[in-house]
């Protein structure tokens, strides 16, 4: 009996290893060599490009037909060798220049890039001018000389302030 | 002193109004260069194209490589069917569309084939899955599809011997009658 037990023991050693290799061969293969193309390089190029079809899903989300057939040309392209830069033109010559999700910065696409930024320089300025023309207008205190400084840089009198600092005193006095 | 403020008073108002009239040249100018561009791109009118109009020019590449334009097709009825490998109403009206093609093939009937936002392995697969032998080709930076501003696929116009639309079909035909239906009126004409 301890003899049976020992022999299925070692049969059971021996087939460990087999069972190993068998579950090897029914994972996907792992991908090695400059030609491998994973999902993730597919994705970093689909993630750029919108499919005209399913209008604001980016296609490395994109679940309907033309977008799996979209990343299939993309895996293809990547594995001929193309580069990233290279399958963007490729899609924008293709089906129209509104599949990239940044518009190219050729012909009246610079307008995209150009006018935020100028628009946003522009209302500083106008933000900024209009500000100085509010403080420039805004009438001197009374008693302040004709002329004299700024009057955001005119302060109190010294006599003013003596005579509030006074008023202060009098009123804590009355309160202890 | 008055004086002085007066005239401070007036410089600073020549240039808030030179501000001004920079700013409403620049917004001009811009709105001239998108409207430029927009009238270079193709007509500006909005909504599909109908029934009546004059139906939009285009040239297309079949995937053989054979040149078409639409304007050379002048005293032939003209049928142009957008499709896609991946919508399924296409797989439909399919055998339809290639059946009324061989009964007309020899007439002055052309079948004209838009291939719409697909790949070219798809699309080949599709023909032969098919087998459609009417002239297909893809529809390159969807200028065509744009221009007949269509909604979906499929969608199929028929132009008549003047180059003016007659009809349009949004979506599937359900048999080759239905086809023929449409292209006869208009062989007669």
């Amino acid at each position: 009996m301890l003899k049976k037990i020992l022999f299925c023991l070692i049969l059971l050693a021996l087939a460990a290893p087999l069972a190993r290799t068998a579950d090897a061969q029914d994972a996907t293969p792992v991908c090695v060599g400059a030609g491998c193309v994973h999902d993730d390089d597919v994705n970093r190029v689909a993630k750029k490009l919108f499919c005209p079809v399913c209008e604001n899903v980016p296609l490395d989300v994109c679940p309907t037909q033309a977008c799996i057939q979209w990343r299939a040309t993309i895996r293809e392209k990547l594995e001929a060798g193309w580069s990233e830069q290279q399958i963007l033109d490729y899609f924008a010559q293709q089906y129209g220049e509104r599949v990239l999700a940044q518009p190219s910065t050729r012909g009246i696409n610079i307008l995209v890039w150009v006018i935020p930024p100028v628009a946003v320089l522009g209302g500083a300025v106008a933000v900024w001018y209009f500000l100085r023309q509010m403080t420039r207008a805004r009438p001197a205190p009374p008693g302040a000389p004709e002329g004299g400084p700024e009057p955001a840089e005119a302060g109190p009198s010294p006599a003013a302030a003596d005579k509030y600092a006074a008023q202060l005193e009098q009123e804590l006095e009355r309160r202890r | 002193m008055a004086q002085t403020l007066s005239e401070t008073q007036t410089a600073s108002s020549t240039k808030m109004r030179l501000g001004q009239i920079l700013v409403f040249a620049l917004v001009l100018s811009l709105l001239a260069l998108v409207a430029f561009q927009m009238r270079r791109n193709g007509p500006l009118a909005a909504g599909p194209v109908g029934a009546g109009e004059k139906a939009p020019d285009f040239s297309l590449t079949t995937f053989d490589g054979q040149p078409y334009k639409l304007s050379e097709l002048r005293g032939k009825v003209v049928v142009v069917n957008f499709w896609a490998s991946w919508c399924i109403p296409c797989e439909q009206e399919a055998p339809a569309l290639e059946n009324a093609w061989r009964h007309y093939k020899d007439k002055d009937v052309v079948f004209i084939g838009v291939d719409y936002v697909d790949t070219e392995t798809e699309a080949r697969a599709f023909m032969k899955r098919f087998d459609v032998t009417y002239p297909n080709g893809p529809d390159l930076g969807t200028a065509i599809s744009q221009a007949y501003r269509i909604k979906g696929v499929p969608e199929t116009y028929f132009v008549d011997k003047t180059g003016t639309l007659a009809f349009v079909k949004v979506g599937p035909f359900l048999d080759q009658s239905e086809l023929m239906g449409v292209i006869e009126p208009l062989l007669n004409k």
